[in-house]
C-alpha cells in the first residue's frame, strides 16, 4: 500500500497523544500527577495538540476535507466513521481533564476524569485499529496482531513523551521510568509477532482464484503477459506499492533499535545510575522513538499487499 | 446509508465469457465514451497526450498466459484475455467501509453506486474493492466506479435493444452478457449454470454478482473424421453415350 505521509503522521502523532492522556490518566486515578502548573499546561498541549494535528492531517489527505464532517454519520458499519465519533467524544473528558488538573482548586475532579480518559483514548486507538484490521483485501492488516500493536504501541509513545516532559520540567511520577520500559519492551515483543506473522504467512488468494480458474481441473499457472494499460493507474498507484525486501529488513532494523532498544536503554540506564541529570535520558529516547515509530509505522503500510496485485503479476498477496 | 439491503429485488450483473474474449478493448473504449459523459460524468484524464497518462476507467481488460497441462500431460496452455470491471458484489466491504453514506448498494436491482456529491474522497472504499474496480478521480477529488450503466438500461429515450450497459452493447465477439441474475430462469442465469459459471476470489465472501465463464476445455486430440468412400457414378443421357464410347 502506498504509504501517504498524512496517514503515517496521523495514526503515529494521535497514537503517541492518545497514549499520552491514558498515562495522564492512569496516575491521576491514582493520584499520582505533581502539580506542577507548567508540567500540566505543556503535557496536555502536547497531548491534544499531537491527537489534533494528527487528525487535521488526515483530512489533509482527502479529496474533498470541506465536506469531512459528513464521516461522523456512517458509525454503524464503518470503522473510519466510528474513529471520527471516538476522537470527537474523547475530546470531552479530555479537555474537562485537562482543566480540572491546571486549575488546582479542581483537584478532586481530576481524580475521576482522568481514569474516565482511559476508555476514550483507548477506544479511540482501538478504532483506528479496526480501520485497517477490517479490511480482507489486506492480509498484512487483517490479522490479529494488528489490534495489540497499535493497543501497545499507542500507550507506550505516550508514556515515554509523558516521561520525557516530566524529566524537562524535573517532576517525578512514580514507576514511570520502569511502566515505559515494560510499554518498550511489550511493544517490541507485538511487533516481533506481527512481523513473523506476515513473513510467514499470505493471502488465500492467489492469480488463479483472482481470474476464477482455481476450480477448473488439473491446477493452472496464471502468468500476466499484458496490462491493461501501459502507464501505472489509481489502483497500482495506491495499492501496488512494493518495498524492496532487502530494504524492509534494513528499515525493520532501524524500527526495533530506535523505536524499542534505544529509548529502552537510555530509560533504564537513567533509572540504574540515580544521578538527576541522567533523567533528561529520557528526552532523547523520546525523539528517537519517535523516528523508529515513523519508520516502523512507514512499514506498516509499505509492507502490506493487497489482493489487487494479483492481477498484475503477484503471485501471492 | 453504508447498511447492506438483506436481499435485493433484482441481481443485475454482468456474465463475462472468458472463452470468447478477444481483448480488442472495444468494451473499454465505448464504457469510456457513455461514461464520460453519463452518472459519474467526467472520467477525467490527466497528461491523456504525454508520458505518464493516467486517467478513470471503470473496465481494464488483462491479458494473461494460462499454463497448465490435460490429464495425458499435453500442454493446455493458452492465452486469456480478462475484462476486470465492479462485480456489483452482494457483500461488498467497499460499501460498509464508506465513512460518508456516499457509497450504496441499491436495494432495487443490486447496483452499487458512490453519491458524487457525499464522497469526501478518503479512498477507503478502493481499499476495501478486491477487483480493483474504484478509481479515484484526483482532479474532481472524488471516487468513481462502474454504474452498469443505469443512465441506459433504464432509459426510455433509447431504443429497447440499446437499454444494456455500453459495454455490452459494444462488445463484437458477443463475450458479455447482462441480465437478472437472480431469477434463475433469465438467459443469463441459465449461461451460468450451463457453462459452469464462477465467481472471482469467492474466498474474500464478497460475493460478486457478476459472473465469468471459464475457458472451455482445450481438446488435446483431435477426433478422428475418416474420409467418405467414392462410389462409381451411372452416367445417362449425353454423357452416359460418351461414356460409353469412351469405355468401349
Ligand atoms: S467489485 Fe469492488 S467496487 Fe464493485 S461492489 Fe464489489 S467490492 Fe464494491
Ligand atoms: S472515497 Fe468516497 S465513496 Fe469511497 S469510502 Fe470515502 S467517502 Fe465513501
Amino acid at each position: 500500500m502506498h504509504p501517504a505521509f498524512s496517514v503515517i503522521f496521523f495514526t503515529t502523532a494521535s497514537g503517541a497523544g492518545y497514549g499520552m492522556l491514558a498515562t495522564l490518566g492512569f496516575y491521576a486515578g491514582h493520584d499520582a500527577l505533581p502539580q506542577n502548573v507548567w508540567f500540566s499546561i505543556t503535557s496536555m498541549v502536547v497531548a491534544l495538540g499531537l491527537v489534533t494535528a494528527g487528525l487535521l492531517s488526515s483530512t489533509f489527505h482527502l479529496g474533498h476535507p470541506e465536506r469531512a464532517w459528513r464521516a461522523f454519520s456512517q458509525w454503524r458499519t464503518s470503522w473510519l466513521s466510528r474513529e471520527g465519533v471516538a476522537a470527537l467524544l474523547a475530546y470531552i473528558p479530555a479537555c474537562a481533564f485537562g482543566l480540572a488538573w491546571v486549575f488546582p482548586a479542581l483537584e478532586w475532579p481530576a481524580r475521576i476524569l482522568g481514569p474516565l480518559m482511559i476508555p476514550f483514548a483507548l477506544g479511540t486507538l482501538f478504532t483506528t485499529a479496526m480501520i485497517y484490521r477490517s479490511l480482507k483485501t489486506i492480509h498484512a492488516w487483517h490479522n490479529k496482531w494488528v489490534v495489540p500493536c497499535y493497543l501497545v504501541l499507542g500507550p507506550m509513545t505516550g508514556a515515554v513523551f509523558v516521561l520525557a516532559l516530566s524529566a524537562g520540567f524535573g517532576v517525578t511520577l512514580k514507576f514511570l521510568a520502569a511502566f515505559s520500559g515494560a510499554l518498550l519492551a511489550a511493544g517490541l515483543v507485538v511487533k516481533w509477532l506481527y512481523w513473523t506473522f506476515i513473513d510467514s504467512t499470505s493471502a488465500a488468494s492467489t492469480p488463479a482464484t483472482a481470474t476464477g480458474l482455481s476450480g477448473t481441473g488439473p491446477a493452472v499457472d496464471v502468468k500476466s503477459v499484458e496490462w491493461p494499460h501501459t502507464e501505472a493507474n489509481y489502483v497500482m498507484k495506491e495499492m501496488g506499492f512494493a518495498v524492496a525486501r532487502k530494504h524492509a529488513q534494513k528499515l525493520r532494523g532501524i524500527a526495533i533499535w530506535l523505536g524499542f532498544m534505544v529509548p529502552a536503554i537510555l530509560i533504564e540506564s537513567s533509572v540504574m545510575l540515580p544521578l538527576p541529570q541522567l533523567s533528561f535520558l529520557a528526552i532523547p529516547a523520546a525523539v528517537l522513538m519517535a523516528v523508529g515509530i515513523v519508520v516502523e509505522r512507514w512499514l506498516f503500510f509499505a509492507q502490506a499487499r493487497h489482493v489487487v496485485t494479483l492481477f498484475y503479476g503477484a503471485k501471492s498477496a | 446509508m453504508t447498511s447492506l439491503p438483506d436481499k435485493t429485488d433484482k441481481k443485475l450483473g454482468l456474465v463475462i465469457d472468458l472463452d470468447t474474449c478477444v481483448g480488442c478493448q472495444a468494451c473499454v473504449t465505448n464504457c469510456k465514451e457513455w461514461n464520460t459523459g453519463g452518472h459519474m460524468a467526467p472520467l477525467t484524464d490527466l497528461n491523456a497526450y504525454a508520458a505518464e497518462a493516467d486517467g478513470v476507467w471503470f473496465n481494464r481488460v488483462h491479458t494473461y498466459e494460462v499454463t497448465g497441462s490435460s490429464a495425458c500431460g499435453a500442454s493446455t496452455s493458452r492465452t486469456m484475455h480478462f475484462p476486470r470491471s465492479c462485480l456489483h458484489c452482494e457483500k461488498p466491504d467497499c460499501v460498509t467501509v464508506c465513512p460518508t453514506g456516499a457509497s450504496y448498494k441499491r436495494t432495487s436491482d443490486g447496483i452499487v453506486l458512490v453519491n458524487e456529491d457525499l464522497c469526501i474522497g478518503c479512498k477507503l472504499c478502493s481499499w476495501a474493492c478486491p477487483y480493483g474496480a474504484r478509481e479515484f478521480d484526483v482532479f474532481e477529488g472524488v471516487m468513481k466506479k462502474c454504474t452498469l450503466c443505469v443512465d441506459r438500461i433504464y432509459n426510455e429515450n433509447l431504443p429497447e435493444e440499446d437499454r444494456v450497459p455500453a459495454c455490452v452493447a459494444t462488445c463484437p465477439t458477443g463475450a458479455r452478457h447482462f441480465g437478472d441474475l437472480g431469477d434463475p430462469n433469465s438467459a443469463v442465469s441459465k449461461l451460468v449454470a450451463e457453462r459452469g459459471g464462477v465467481d472471482l476470489m469467492p474466498e474474500m465472501g464478497y460475493a460478486p454478482t457478476n459472473k465469468y465463464l471459464p475457458p472451455r476445455p482445450r481438446k488435446d486430440t483431435a477426433t478422428s473424421v475418416p474420409a467418405k468412400e467414392l462410389t462409381p457414378v451411372a452416367a445417362t443421357g449425353f454423357l452416359g453415350w460418351v461414356d460409353k464410347l469412351l469405355s468401349r
